[in-house]
């Protein structure tokens, strides 16, 4: 189960094929039904705002393991025309796409750990990482 | 994928089969609209029940349909959010304010009916 | 390169052959036994001396610290800890529920090392050269059996632990069914992100598995909620609706009402009513049942 696996994403279908990738991974490693969805939306998310700003990227799936804790990071993609604003991009309601403006806030809420890195002209990198909740 | 919308009495039925792309979606809130003035239906039920994710792009889609569905004079009911589902559109901050939601097809059916009953009486 | 690689000169001075360590440890466990009465009383009186296991009375002390004792030599002697461990688990056990905390724990291990180790001395001061031998036989033993003891401890506490919330847990997250279709989640507790989590998680599975229309969460028993947690109870609240099941919020305290007020919910749109009993008739006469008044 190590190493990564990437998907390419270009089109709507991508999208979908991105967090069934995401799901089977998260089962994978031993995530909770509830989180394997939350994994999924996330995917989403990013791979939409993909499609919809920078029209392709890549998505790309590891397995990873730190001192005794399991989880897995989803490093997202392109060479679109980045984000000028993060901080404000970063708030709720706020889109240029006359979207909800709910995409990257709320995936910051969903994954545990999140980072956006954009230069303008450049492309966007977001890198987003979930651990398998103990219940004990 | 097209998905197949029934006629059920006065109520229109979309059952979602597997996850759709976005064009799948925009093509589903044409019919149904279409169908809203052609049959002059007083409900709509959008089955979701297939659906393991919810996003934003989806929300939006479904509220916007709802929004239209009552401009054409009827009313829309959302049923089957898996509960997975639903806690990962409250995290993401995600509702459907102002639209009805069921547990499943039979509930959504019942509501659809006691809201016509309860219209027809105040006319 | 360092003196350190310079070979070293040989540190005993005695040419005599060293005894074996397994005779050594004869001699040491013969001594601790020979005077295991007077050993066991000093070590309970340092016990007491150090405020150890105050919640234990001084017979309590003295019963534990006879049969330790017999463990710990024994172990010296066989060189094997099943047994000391086994003893060690079963103390912990029964000390655990009486909050006897790790520290007090592994102190009262090093005093009983510490206690021997003092006794050892005395008897062999005269030969020095032997006190070090045995004292390098003792140490090492000595050591393992701290550790064994500190370890069985840690883990049985761990598991005590994880057992009395894994308890607490279900016991204050019931979810009920009072009547077809209505369910109440009475909350009780201090309600933390993981705990609210779950109970959201059941709530909804809740909701599905019993075709539920109503849902009454009743938060009496919650004395105060931080922003995270209120959050989290109107994230619950919508999480349900978009099930189709309408909530009904009891029980709020004007403290978290204010908490709620201050992270931006309208309470006009949440439905709330001012106790369990309200609250359920409400949802009663929502689900269609005839409620009559005073029934109370
Ligand atoms: N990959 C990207 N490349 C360029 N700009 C982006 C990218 N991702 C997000 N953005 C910018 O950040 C804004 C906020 O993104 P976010 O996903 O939160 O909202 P949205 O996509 O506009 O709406 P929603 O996701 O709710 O449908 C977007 O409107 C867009 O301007
Ligand atoms: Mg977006």
């Amino acid at each position: 189960m190590e190493g990564e696996t990437r998907v390419h994403i270009g089109s709507e279908i991508d999208i979908i094929e991105a967090r069934e990738r995401g799901r089977t991974i998260g089962k994978l490693v031993g995530f909770h039904p509830v989180d394997q969805t939350i994994i999924a939306t996330a995917i989403s998310e990013i791979a939409r705002n993909i499609i919809f700003f920078a029209k392709q990227g890549t998505m790309s799936f590891e397995v990873i393991a730190e001192g005794n804790r399991r989880g897995i990071l989803i490093v997202a993609k392109d060479s679109g025309p980045g984000i000028a604003d993060i901080s404000m991009a970063m708030q709720d309601g706020y889109s240029t796409s006359r979207g909800l403006g709910l995409g990257l806030p709320g995936v910051r809420r969903l994954m545990d750990e999140f980072q956006v890195i954009s230069i303008v002209g450049k492309g966007t990198t977001v890198t987003m990482k979930k651990w398998v909740a103990h219940y004990d | 994928m097209e998905v197949p919308i029934l006629k059920q009495g006065g109520h229109l039925i979309a059952a979602i089969q597997a996850a759709l792309t976005d064009a799948d979606l925009i093509r589903l809130q044409d019919a149904l609209v279409e169908q809203v003035g052609r049959y002059r239906s007083k409900g709509v039920i959008i089955d979701v029940t297939a659906l393991d994710v919810m996003d934003s792009f989806a929300t939006r889609t479904l509220r916007s349909m709802a929004h239209m569905i009552k401009l054409r004079g009827a009313e829309t009911v959302i049923c089957g959010i898996q509960p997975e589902v639903a806690f990962a559109m409250v995290q993401l901050g995600l509702t459907l304010e102002g639209i009805s939601t069921a547990l499943d097809l039979e509930e959504g059916l019942a509501l659809l009916n006691r809201r016509t009953v309860n219209s027809n009486q105040s006319v | 390169m360092s003196k350190r690689d310079e070979p070293r000169v040989s540190e005993s001075e005695e040419v005599v052959p060293n005894e074996p360590r397994s005779e050594l440890l004869r001699q040491l466990v013969a001594h601790l036994r020979d005077n295991r009465t007077q050993l066991r009383q000093e070590w309970a009186r340092r016990i007491t001396q150090a405020s150890l296991l105050t919640a234990m009375s001084q017979d309590e002390i003295f019963a534990e610290a006879t049969t330790i004792y017999e463990n710990y030599v024994d172990a010296l002697e066989s060189g094997t800890f099943e047994a000391l461990q086994a003893y060690a688990r079963n103390l912990s056990e029964r000390i655990i529920p009486r909050g006897v905390e790790t520290d007090e724990v592994v102190g009262i291990v090093l005093l009983l090392r510490d206690v021997l180790a003092r006794s050892l001395f005395a008897k062999y001061q005269q030969d020095f050269a032997l006190l070090n031998r045995i004292l390098d036989a003792y140490e090492p033993a000595a050591n393992k059996i701290a550790n064994t003891v500190a370890v069985s401890f840690v883990q049985e506490r761990e598991r005590t632990i994880r057992q009395q919330q894994e308890a607490i847990r279900e016991l204050s997250t019931p979810v009920l069914q009072v009547r077809e279709r209505l369910l109440i989640l009475p909350i009780i507790g201090v309600i933390d992100p993981q705990r609210a989590r779950q109970l959201t998680e059941q709530l909804l599975r809740g909701i599905r598995t019993n075709r539920a229309k109503v849902v009454v969460i009743d938060i009496t028993g919650v004395a105060a909620m931080d922003s995270t947690v209120a959050n989290h109870l109107v994230q619950t609240v919508e999480a349900c609706r978009l099930l189709g099941a309408k909530v009904i919020v009891t029980g709020l305290s004007p403290v978290i009402a204010q908490t709620l007020v201050t992270i931006g919910v309208d309470l006009a749109k949440m439905n709330t009513v001012g106790d369990l009993q309200g609250g359920i008739e409400e949802a009663e006469k929502s689900l269609g049942y005839k409620v009559v008044p005073g029934e109370r």
